[in-house]
């Protein structure tokens, strides 16, 4: 009885610190957010205009049939791997493996040849048909990894990072290099988006803002469940997992500023579908002024400025590291 | 008097051919007979796939335009609960293909019925064990299903994907309902170990004398080489299900970066199940494909030794591949590099077997009968799905792909083009065996050439939605998507309307259709479940054959 009584209590120990980290995680991070909000807006030079999205740039066209063009040289790197050599190297293997089949369906059908042949072996065939696909698979394997060794390429210092965390159901975007101002990222809901003329379901009210030909470190990671960020247009997905920092680079090619859509690429829940992602690429010029809007300052600049909404806006960052120290308790008391 | 002298006679038939069949709940509750479970495990198939089939017909509702239009109606609620409902959807309908639709039907089902047969055995090693076998598959599928009638957190059901990622499944999904499936694929699993271990111990054991293992036919190989597989692989899924049980429950934190576990170490685990289980669900398939082609091409099979050890190829490298599925985790460039290349040597073992398959009916007699149709399909469409998963292969393109509807087209591809056609083509190339009584010709081509199209309607705009950057399991799509997603709507309602034909097939032969001979293949049918009587006596080689 003694017994039952204390594992009932360590059990509720283990429990409780887990409902109640569950319980305040959703609330904190929105709650901060409309406080960062608030508090930047009153005295700040203005954004500038914000970018409309182009046709057939950065989104899905309907009826389309390949890859959204590709804006960054990586991304071209890898389209052309796929346009330019996959595809053409498997189109030609289905057909030709679909015309063998009518070949043979058509010379060997019991009609044109009765007796069947009693062949069952032939080393040198089987040879080519081993050796062959292993040579495809050397000229296809060269590239590809020239593409993965290129896609981990550290970035130069001159980076500009961007933290990007993964919630139940929206993003957030911390510019850790600019004051550390966070941004926040729902989606616009449907009516909104299309008074906008904005793609539905893409559309969100704060675009993350990038400068062109810069390129961007993106920090990736979740407060809750796995979410994938991923912007077709980049060539770039990376998984939000919690308790993980994912790194990855993207660098948009001058002249193609823009607005670039993706969506949550793992599945996090009942709103999985509706946490897009929208990257506005901006000039280097629009970039700093937006930085200016949102009290953030350029790197170099005087950094007093910058403290103020920062430490505001840095406010969300603890409850992430706050978790260990709660959840580290039950462990103990188990033992 | 007349009446009772008819069962009399009867009866006296029964026992002069059939040898003593126990009473109907002795036969099918307490089953032991491999041929009995083997049915068992095929009726509970076709309900499993009905039910599966049922609800991607419920997804394909939903996506068949923008906005939601049925999720509302599906769940009876509103709101995320609605949403909710639409991951419940995806989830059943994985799991339930896979575990209680192509499992059973390939292995419990074609796999019981013909390799004690094919191996010249009277039975399995463990008749008592297979029963149990089957068995555990019903309180597993009723875990699943009353799963979805329970609370998963968000509203009614496991919301997790097939997958259960942790820490969705973990501190994302409240209530009991994840519990239940976890158990659930605790009994799955449970009942495909014991099957594994009876398969190879009767493979090993029990051939007929004379049937050396390099002269089995090569649907028994791919049991054997799947049954390693589901040895192997299953209980490192135990043991991650498990961890997930104990970190929703007992406060553990295997998954959870708080206490220092870590969600990724979860997807791992997963895929080094995941991974072999793409396998064991395409390996039986390719034996299946194997006897066909040989037997309407009148030709023993081509390269028999490079077809088997193709297979025990697939199967070991399958086990290290797995994190090809986890291409966008954050994974160092080393280890996808690896990833990537070991990832493209599965296609050599595989071209091997599809040159080696067109070799066998190269310089035959090919007639284009039902199953031979469904074999010829399967090759064309699984070099298809092949290709694309090449292309998936490659790290540095995957993450363009992954988790968007290419990666869907592409497993489908593999399985709804490849696994369920190559179990079509067993089930018309057997059903007369099993049950003594013929399919209509007609209808069996009518059935393949409507599913044919349907589902090649159904899935190739899939990969133009994937690589327009459609992502996966969403519910809801921008407008943009409309085109294809509207298409394959129409491919999936020729796919509905030839699964009506298909069962009208099946009511037909047992209606009307005509009786079986031994062989009714001819010449080309070799194997020895082709010597003995359609349906064949309730116990055979009750003498053991002698193989030549």
């Amino acid at each position: 009885m003694k017994m039952l009584k204390s594992a009932l209590i360590a059990f509720s120990l283990v429990t409780a610190p887990v409902v109640a980290v569950a319980a305040i995680a959703p609330v904190t991070a929105p709650v901060v957010a409309a406080a960062a909000k608030t508090t930047v807006k009153a005295a700040l030079p203005d954004a500038p205009t914000a970018l409309a999205p182009t046709q057939g740039m950065g989104q899905p066209a309907n009826g389309q049939i390949g890859i959204q063009p590709q804006v960054t040289d990586l991304g071209q790197e890898a389209q052309w791997f796929h346009d330019a050599l996959l595809m053409p190297i498997i189109t030609v293997i289905s057909l030709f493996v679909l015309g063998l089949l009518f070949w043979v369906g058509v010379r060997f059908r019991k009609a044109a040849n009765p007796v069947a042949s009693k062949t069952t072996h032939n080393t040198f065939i089987e040879i080519v048909w081993t050796l062959v696909p292993v040579v495809i698979l050397v000229v296809i394997s060269i590239p590809s990894i020239k593409l993965l060794a290129a896609q981990y390429k550290p970035p130069s210092k001159e980076a500009v990072t961007i933290k990007a965390i993964g919630n139940q159901w929206y993003w957030a975007y911390e510019y850790p290099d600019h004051g550390g101002f966070e941004i926040v990222s729902n989606m616009l809901p449907d009516a909104e988006a299309i008074k906008r003329d904005e793609p539905r379901l893409l559309a969100v009210d704060n675009r993350m803002i990038v400068p062109v030909d810069t390129e961007i470190k993106m920090i990736v990671t979740s407060n809750d469940v796995i979410h994938a960020f991923a912007v077709p247009a980049f060539w770039t997905k990376m998984d939000a997992v919690p308790g993980r920092l994912n790194e990855v680079t993207f660098k948009v090619q001058k002249g193609k500023e823009g607005v670039y859509y993706g969506q949550c690429s793992e599945l996090c829940g009942a709103r999985h579908g509706y946490m897009p992602i929208a990257v506005e690429v901006v000039s280097k010029a629009n970039f700093a002024k937006w930085i200016a809007s949102k009290g953030g300052v350029m790197p170099g600049a005087v950094k007093t400025v910058a403290a103020a909404p920062a430490a505001v806006v840095a406010a969300p960052t603890p409850t992430l590291p706050a978790a260990p120290a709660v959840a580290a308790a039950p462990v103990a008391a188990t033992k | 008097m007349s009446d009772i002298a008819a069962t009399h006679d009867g009866h006296a038939h029964d026992h002069h051919d059939a040898d003593h069949k126990p009473g109907f709940f002795a036969r099918w509750i307490m089953s032991t007979n491999h041929k009995d479970i083997g049915t068992l495990y095929l009726i509970f198939a076709i309900f499993a796939g009905i039910v599966g089939g049922g609800i991607s017909g419920m997804m394909r509702a939903e996506l068949a335009q923008p906005g939601l239009q049925w999720l509302e109606l599906f769940s009876g609620a509103t709101g995320d609960q609605a949403l909710h409902m639409w991951n419940v959807l995806i989830t059943a309908h994985g799991l339930i293909m896979v575990f209680f639709m192509v499992m059973p039907a390939m292995i419990g089902g074609f796999g019981n019925w013909f390799v004690p047969i094919m191996i010249g055995a009277p039975d399995m090693a463990f008749p008592r064990m297979n029963n149990i076998s089957f068995w555990l598959l019903v309180p597993s599928f009723i875990l699943l299903l009353g799963s979805s009638f329970v609370s998963g957190g968000t509203g009614l059901g496991a919301g997790t994907g097939w997958t259960v990622y942790a820490p969705l499944s973990t501190s994302g999904s409240q209530g009991p309902s994840v519990d239940m499936a976890i158990l659930s694929l605790h009994l799955a699993g449970a009942s495909s170990i014991l099957g594994a271990v009876n398969f190879i111990t009767t493979i090993f054991n029990m051939r007929a004398p004379g049937m050396t293992l390099h002269k089995m036919p090569l649907f028994v190989w791919s049991i054997l080489v799947t049954a390693f597989l589901l040895l192997l692989s299953l209980p490192v899924l135990a043991a991650a299900i498990t961890m997930l049980l104990t970190d929703r429950n007992f406060g553990t934190t295997f998954f959870d970066p708080a206490g220092g576990g870590d969600p990724v170490l979860y997807q791992h685990l997963f895929w080094f199940f995941g991974h072999p289980e793409v396998y064991i669900m395409i390996l039986p398939g390719f034996g299946i494909v194997s006897q066909i082609i040989s037997t309407f091409s009148k030709k023993p099979i081509f390269g028999y030794l490079g077809m088997a050890y193709a297979m025990v190829a697939i199967g070991v490298v399958g086990f290290v591949v797995w994190a090809h599925h986890m291409f966008t985790t954050g994974m160092n460039v080393n280890t996808k590099m690896y990833f990537t290349a070991a990832t493209m040597v599965i296609a050599v073992p595989t071209g091997i077997k599809i040159f080696s398959w067109i070799a066998t009916m190269w310089g035959g007699s090919l007639s284009f009968k039902t199953p031979m149709m469904w074999s010829l399909g399967f090759i064309f469409m699984f070099t298809v799905g092949g290709v694309t998963g090449v292309v998936l292969a490659n790290g540095g393109v995957d993450n363009y792909m992954h988790d968007t509807y290419y990666v869907v087209a592409h497993f489908h591809y593999v399985l709804s083009l490849g696994a369920v056609f190559a179990l079509f083509a067993g089930f018309t190339y057997w059903f007369a065996k099993m049950s003594g009584r013929h399919l209509s010709e007609a209808l069996g081509q009518l059935h393949f050439w409507m599913f044919f199209v349907g589902v090649n309607i159904l899935f190739f705009p899939m990969h133009f939605l994937g690589l327009q950057g459609m992502p996966r399991r969403v519910p809801d799509y921008p407008e943009a998507q409309a085109y294809w997603n509207d298409i394959a709507t129409y491919g999936y309602l020729l796919m509905a309307a030839s699964m009506v034909v298909f069962f009208v097939n099946i009511a037909y032969a047992f209606m009307a259709g005509r009786k079986a001979e031994g062989n009714y293949w001819g010449e080309g049918a070799t194997t020895l479940e082709w010597t003995l009587s359609s349906p064949p006596p309730y116990h055979q080689f009750e003498t053991l054959p002698k193989i030549g």
